[in-house]
Parts: C-alpha cells; structure tokens; sequence
C-alpha cells in the first residue's frame, strides 16, 4: 500500500485524525533494501479483559467493538500487534488463564491472522509471566516484516518493571547483527523513558535500553501502559503511547492520583481507541492514523 | 517491636538503604551508637501503607522502619530520587533527612496486584 492508499484509509475513518510526519518518526529508509515495500499495522492496547469498575460499564463488550472495527478496515493490515495487559490482573492463576483464554477467544475473530501479543503488568507480573507464556509464547522477542525489524521487549514479567540484565544482553546481541542505520521499531508496554514516576509510568531499567538503542539511527518505540496518546522524543528515538480498550488515563503527572478518567453516558468509549502505523523502508515515513472508538 | 531488635534489625539490614538523592541527605549507616533518630513505623500491605501520610520536619533525622506483610512491595519517593524494595516478612528502615519543604508523593513500584495502584501515600516536609 502506499502513502496515498493510507491516505484514503483514514478519510475512510470517518473522522479519524491524521497525524503525519510526527516529530522525531524514525527515517525508514536508507537501508538498502530498496525491494521492500510500504505496508501498516494496527496496534491495540490495554484491552483489561476481565476488569469490571464504574470506569467502563461496558467492559464486557469493548474488545469485541475493537475487534469489529479492525475487521471493518478498508485495507487490512499486514499484522496486530496486542501491546499489553490483555487482561486485567487477578490474584487466581485459574481466572487469569481463563481471562487470557477468553481474550484469545474474542480476537481470534480478527480476519487478519497475524497477531502478535506482548505482557503487560497485569497479565504478567503476579507469576513472572506463566500463563502468559502458556497462551502466547515468549515474553520478548523479534521479527521482521518487510524490511522492518521488530523488537518485543517486556518490562512487566519483574513485578519491579524492569527489563533485567538477561534480556538486555540479548538486545545488545540482537542488536549488534543489525546495520546501524536499519529500520528498527521497539514494541513494549510501559514507557522505556521516566514519563511519570510518581504513578509509576517508567521502566526501572529503561535508560540501559535506550542507552542500547541510541547508536542505532532509526528507531521508533510504541508502548501502551497509560492508558492515552503520548509522543515524546529521546534524543532521535521517538516513543509513541496507544489508547486504550478499556478507560483512559489522565495525562501524565497532572493531578495527584492517577484514577481512571470517568465514563461518560453521553460520550461512551471517549478515549478509547486503536491506531495504525504505516511504515515505508523507502520513503523515510513513519505515519501513525488514530482511530477512536467511539466512532465505531 | 522492642528498642534493641529494632537496633538488631536496622544494623542487620542497613545495607539496603535507599539511594540518597540531591533533595534528601541520607544519615550514614553506622553499627556505632550514635542516635538514629525519630522512628516512625509504617506497614505496607496489598494495597496500603498505614499510615500513608508521613510529616516531618526540615532537618529532622527519621527511621522509616517498612514492615511489609504480604509482598516485596516498593518505597519510591521519586522526587527524592529514593527508592527501596521492602522485603516481604523483613523491617526495612530508610534513614532520611529532609532538607527540602514541599509535599512528596510516594508510591508502591513493584505490581502487587488488583489495588496496586491505589498503593500511595504522602511524605510532607514541613519548616
């Protein structure tokens, strides 16, 4: 697909917001894999299946919307990516597999067929990532996609919300049989930067990875965890943030408490929401198309 | 608990001392009998500390002395730059002395569950 068919897409969004040439989107190109083609994928965050509270009566049926209004796409993407906390976190190993084995259930009706899954802290911190594993394999790992070389990295399965030592001497190595200037895009769930301490919106070891990642010249982050969009550069690595699917979040460090922003009987699903993220090893975009769901 | 275990427990456990930030200065650990100031015990429990709001005063050496019941909770203080896991069945003191007034929010950083992140409180440094 290229740009302008993206471009069509979102207007087909109905309303959807376009945000192009976003500050800091990594240069895609110059990798001299010029054979390679444009292509999009979705991510979606947050799900929290399995979470009942005031702040979405309707959590039983939200993913279920989600899953609708991917299917409904004019052009499918070319992969789904799940980046964290599938489910809401329960102190039952029983109800966490079942809540991981319903969440399967639900998004197996997604038409397109490849999805990846990443941990977040509910679904994985109270057993180090198991059930996780049992339904989704591993916790961090890599693919490439057209050029593209994807990175998952968890930073949930240590409850302390760090990537540990192991798994960064296995990006440094990952890493290391990579040209410096390839296309690189870092999946994860909470932020690999300090976006909000205070409500624990960080990686505790974050500035080992991105100390990592810094020589290389294009990367982009995507992440979820708050609940909300978030763009913010460190140094030429941009971290973009996801809605999620189940309640937003106020904005990073705003207020004393980080509550769920209330449901809104006459805006239902306000802040909810998926994005697609269209990228070109040729032409050096990274454009992300913000879906709400809402308009679903 | 009695003066000399907590003694015991703060010598044998002074080790793991929070990091001292450029708002905090942190007391030395000594074995020696210097005083160790004003203790205040606070248990942290899925999802609580009690109590959760702590007042001090500027200057004023205290002994946070953790007790955490159910889980290695965290202590993170991070506009001190302070941080410390409290080991689950353990006394984990954290020796601070304050020297900046203002309203410090602290939290629980390790994921305890569902409440975790009701899991907060507040350190207030009054003049």
């Amino acid at each position: 697909m290229d740009r302008r068919n993206f471009l069509n897409l979102a207007a087909l969004g109905g309303g959807a917001v376009f945000v192009s040439s976003l500050p800091g989107c990594a240069n895609l190109g110059a990798t001299g894999k010029a054979a390679n083609a444009d292509f999009y994928f979705v991510q979606l965050s947050d799900v929290h299946w399995g979470y009942q509270g005031p702040a979405n009566p309707d959590a039983s049926v939200t993913l279920g919307k989600a899953v609708v209004a991917v299917n409904a796409l004019a052009v499918q993407p070319d992969f789904v990516v799940f980046t964290g906390d599938l489910t809401h976190t329960t102190d039952d190993p029983i109800e966490r597999r079942r809540r991981l084995r319903e969440f399967r259930q639900i998004v197996a009706d997604l038409k397109v067929k490849d999805v990846r899954f990443m941990p977040g802290e509910h679904d994985a911190s109270l057993d180090r990532g198991a059930a996780f594993m049992e339904f989704f394999g591993a916790t961090h790992y890599t693919f490439d996609h057209k050029g593209v070389h994807f990175i998952a990295l968890d930073n949930v399965s240590d409850p302390g919300a760090k990537i540990g030592d192991e798994q960064l001497a296995w990006l440094e190595a990952d890493l290391a049989k990579l040209d410096k200037a390839a296309p690189i895009v870092i999946l994860t769930h909470r932020p690999l930067f300090d976006l909000a301490p205070k409500w624990d919106w960080a990686t505790r070891d974050g500035a080992k990875a991105m100390q990592i990642l810094m020589p290389y010249q294009n990367v982009t982050v995507f992440y979820g965890h708050i609940h909300q969009e978030n763009h913010q550069m460190t140094g030429h690595i941009a971290h973009h943030s996801a809605k999620s699917l189940i309640f937003p979040l106020p904005a990073p460090g705003s207020q004393e408490k980080r509550t769920p922003l209330p449901w809104d009987p006459a805006t239902p699903y306000k802040g909810l929401g998926f994005r697609e993220v269209a990228t070109s090893p040729q032409t050096a975009a990274c454009t992300l198309n913000e879906f709400g769901l809402e308009r679903s | 608990m009695s003066a000399l275990p907590r003694r015991r427990a703060l010598i044998r456990l002074g080790g793991i001392l929070a990091t001292a930030g450029t708002a905090v200065l942190m007391a030395r650990y000594s074995q020696a009998e210097d005083p160790i100031g004003r203790v205040i015990e606070i248990e942290a429990r899925r999802f609580r500390y009690s109590p959760n709001e702590i007042i001090v005063k500027q200057g004023e050496v205290v002994i946070l002395t953790f007790r955490a019941v159910d889980f290695t909770h965290g202590f993170s203080v991070p506009d001190l730059n302070v941080r410390v896991d409290l080991i689950a069945g353990q006394i984990t003191p954290v020796r601070l002395q304050p020297i900046t007034v203002g309203r410090f929010p602290f939290l629980c950083d390790n994921f305890c569950g569902d409440g975790h992140e009701e899991m907060h409180g507040t350190l207030t440094v009054e003049a």
